[in-house]
Formats: structure tokens, sequence, C-alpha cells
């Protein structure tokens, strides 16, 4: 029951047709490897997860037809996308702008929960870390692409800025961040 | 002279957030039961503490230690290390509640301030004066029980100086003493920490229909079109006979903004905000909220609007008992 004022904005429709059809084994080792090089160049983010640092969590866009499903793994994190019902320890579900927000610090964990545009489900205490882990690491996805990418940074900066314009996602760490 | 905004920090990331949108101060606690926000994935270690006070004196902003809870008996190592360590960091104050615990800092870390907790509920001039003369406390938090008359009649019989909760979750209890927590999940906010730990919630949503559970115990259930609360005992929502109602409080936020000019001439010291287990991003938009109403409170220009609603619990806010009007 977000403020009508305050929308989170949609996901495109193309992505989520695209996420229909596409293969998710590829696309799962895609995001492994990513998400190690995230915890090699963050490492304070697994170790504040603490005792859950090999939880199974499920990451549900809920205007996606998939779900993520990530275990920390202490460092050496695994992902697998699933257009099953996937189980976990710990289930956020909520819009892909919620989900993306949170990550860049875009938005209060908190109020999206209180405006029911993020629903926890399963071991509270694990989704709580790992939400205030991700708080305290200010990552910054795409510009983690843009170093993955080397000679190719700049045209990924230029796509991911285009795709942030068109769609409204926070696919970027704002500077100093503020809510809607 | 303006007014000390007192902000919460859960992690590094909200401390900085916190001192770049103008927090004078800072208050946040060891990742360990000696505070009162003992949450997963919060908190401070040692090292981070360490150049979390260093970031904000470079900046012109202090930082206050909460070790808030009351020492376990056969444990008191635990709490006293804490006070040494906040010490060793470079902490300008420690927030502590135990005449235990503050008879030990007094007596072995003269040099570092002493304020006193919300959780030890002092609430009239006579044991705010009582904890001054015999444990040298130089600021007092007080209970979010009193009103502003009350707050006033307070400071001018002390010399302590006073620190009031404008923003942030209400708690309507008498705090430090409030054991509802305790008999839902056998964890206290007073002993381990934790007020309605997140190890013992459970949400669960069914075709729109929000339950949450504390130890078991079905406390909320919300439709699909109302806000969520939080888990907590004194704002669930009880069934007795043919009622169902919010027995306690309705879960709401405090917001005493439009408060501010009267805790000034009531002789308030410092407004702090609650919310160490907030975001970063809830940090900063708080923070720079309150900055420009005392700064425009100083300058003598009217009071900006306020912003915050959608940060409130409840997305429903309350002046709580600075004015007494519920029920």
């Amino acid at each position: 029951m977000s403020d009508p004022q305050n929308q989170l904005p949609h996901c495109p429709a193309a992505l989520a047709a695209a996420l229909r059809v596409m293969p998710l084994a590829p696309l799962s080792l895609s995001l492994t490897a990513f998400s190690r090089r995230i915890a090699r160049n963050h490492p304070a983010l697994f170790q504040r997860l603490g005792a859950y640092g090999r939880t199974e969590f499920v990451l549900d866009p809920v205007d996606l037809p998939i779900v993520v499903c990530l275990n920390p793994n202490d460092g050496r994190p695994r992902i697998k996308l699933t257009r099953r019902k996937a189980q976990g320890a710990a289930r956020i579900s909520g819009p892909l702008a919620a989900l993306i927000g949170l990550v860049h610090g875009a938005f209060d964990g908190d109020a999206l929960f209180f405006s029911r545009d993020l629903v926890i489900e399963g071991d509270t205490g694990a989704a709580l870390a790992l939400r205030n882990a991700i708080d305290d690491a200010e990552l910054d996805l795409a510009q983690e692409a843009e170093t993955l990418s080397g000679p190719l940074a700049r045209p990924v900066h230029h796509l991911i800025a285009i795709a942030e314009h068109q769609t409204g996602l926070c696919l970027t760490r704002p500077e100093d961040a503020t809510i809607w | 002279m303006v007014m000390e905004i007192v902000c919460p920090a859960g992690t590094p990331a909200a401390l900085r957030a916190a001192v770049k949108a103008g927090a004078h101060t800072v208050y946040c606690g060891f990742n360990d039961e000696t505070n009162a926000r003992n949450f997963p994935g919060l908190n401070f270690d040692r090292a981070e503490m360490r150049t979390g006070v260093d970031f904000a004196h470079q900046h012109g902003a202090k930082v206050l230690v909460a070790i808030n809870t009351f020492p376990r008996a056969g444990d008191e190592a635990i709490w006293h290390r804490a006070i040494h360590d906040a010490e060793a960091c470079g902490a300008d104050a420690v927030i502590l509640a135990d005449p235990g615990l503050l008879d030990h800092a007094a007596r072995h870390h003269p040099g570092l301030r002493r304020h006193l907790s919300v959780q030890a509920a002092a609430a009239n001039a006579d044991v705010i004066n009582f904890y001054a003369e015999t444990f040298g406390v130089k600021r007092v938090v007080l209970p979010r029980v009193l009103s502003v008359p009350e707050i006033a009649a307070i400071n001018a019989e002390t010399e302590v100086e006073t620190e009031v909760f404008v923003f942030g979750g209400l708690c309507v209890m008498a705090e430090g003493r409030c054991s509802l927590s305790s008999y839902a999940t056998g964890l206290s906010p007073n002993m381990n920490g934790v007020c309605s730990p997140a190890s013992h919630v459970d949400y669960s949503e069914h075709q729109g229909v929000l339950d949450a559970r504390l130890g078991g115990y079905l406390i909320h259930r919300v439709d699909k079109d109302e806000p969520a609360p939080y888990p907590t005992l004194c704002k669930g929502c009880f069934s007795a006979g043919e009622k169902t109602g919010h027995l306690f409080e309705d879960p709401v936020s405090l917001n005493a903004e439009r408060l501010i000019p009267q805790l000034q001439k009531s002789g308030v010291t410092a407004l702090k905000i609650e919310g160490r287990q907030r975001s970063k991003s809830y940090v900063a938009q708080v923070v720079r909220n309150f900055r420009t109403a005392v700064d425009a409170l100083d300058a003598g220009r009217p009071l900006p609007e306020g912003m915050l609603a959608r940060l409130s619990e409840g997305q429903a806010m309350t002046t709580g008992a600075y004015k007494k009007t519920w029920r």
C-alpha cells in the first residue's frame, strides 16, 4: 500500500518477458561470479552476517517470473535463479525496484515494510542481518559491473544510465541517497 | 544556542550518513548484549568504533556509546570491558543505566563523561540529582512518559542536561522496567538488548493478509491495505470478549518536531532521534530534517514542514506523552 505519490517504478515488461524464456543456468553462473567479485571487495558484508553466513535466502522480485536463491556461503556466495517455488530459511519479497533500491541505499527497509511493499517470511533474524549488512556495505552494482567490464566500462556505464532513466529503477548508488 | 541533534547509528555507514547530514552527535553501541539494540547485523566491533569516532571528530561531531543494558550477575566484566573500550576508542561519553555500572565508570574512568540512559527511567528531579551527585552524571535521557510542562519542572530543579526523544519508535512503558518481551520470548531489552527479538518474530502473508507472531503468539493481523506495524506486544492488537483493539497503544511513531520551540523553552539541551535499527537512508533523511528545524529556530525562521510520515511505523505519528491526549 505505497503512498500513491511515492509509487515504486514498475519493472519493465520486456525484462519479465525475457526472463520467461531465457536459460537461467548461465545467468545463475554469471551472477554467482559477479557476487563473488562483490564479496572480494566487501568482505565486511559477510562478517556482518555473523551466524547467518550460510543461510539460504530467497529473494523474490514479485514483478518478475523468477526468484533468486542466495547462499552467502561464508564469503563465497552462490546464486541460483529459478522459476519454481523455492525454499529457503528466509524469504524477502517485493518489487524489483524496492529490492534494488535497498541494495543501493535509496530506500529504508522498515519504511518499505510498513508500506507493505516489502514482505519478510521465515527466519526474520536472517532477513534483518542481510538487510543490515547490505545497508552498511554501500554497494554500487553498476560500478561493480563497469569495473568488471574492463575496456567496455564506458559503454556499460552509458547503457546503465539509459536503463536507469528509462525504467526509473535505482540501478546505481545515489551520491546522497534520498527516499522517494 | 542551537539545540543539539543526537542521532542513531546502527552501522558505520549510518554513522557517516548521520555526520554528513548534520548530526551534532551520534550514538551507537558495540555488537553484543551491552546495548539495547542488539539485533542481527547491527552495531560496531571495536575497530569500527574507533574508526567511526575518528570520522565523527574529523567532522566536528561527537560520539556517545550506549552501554545501557543491565549486567548479568557473574558476567559484569563484559560491561566493564565495553566501558574501557569506549574510552579507548575516543568516545565523548557513555550512556549507562545500571547504578553498579555507573559506579564502576565513575571510579575507574573518571575522565569519561557519563550520560544516564532512558533505560534508567529517571523521571523526576530528585532521582536525576541523585545520579548526578552520586555518579557524576552530566546528562539524562528523559523517559517518553513526560509532558512538556513536566520536563520544564524537572529542568527548573536540576543542573543536569536533559535530552528528549523527538522522533522514532515510541515506547509506551517505563523503559528499563518493561518485561513484556520477556513473557513471550524469554529475552528482554533490559538484559539482552532486544525487545521483540527477530529470532522470535514470524511473519506470514496469505492472500494479502499479514500475520505477525512473537514467540508463537499472534499479535497482529493486518489486511491488504493496512500498514504493517513492528511486532511489539505493547502495540499488539488483542481480542477480549467481543472487542478487538490496541490495548496499550496504536502502532504509531513519535514525532515531536512541532514541539521543538516548546522543548527549547522548557530547558532541554538535546533532541534525540530513535532508530539504530533503521537504515542509513532513514538516518540521513531524519537528521537533515531535524537539523534544518533547529537551525531555523536558532535563526528565528519558521520551522519547515515535516516530510517524515512515510518513515513512521504505521505510517502515522503522534506527539506521545508530550501532549497527553490519549485514552
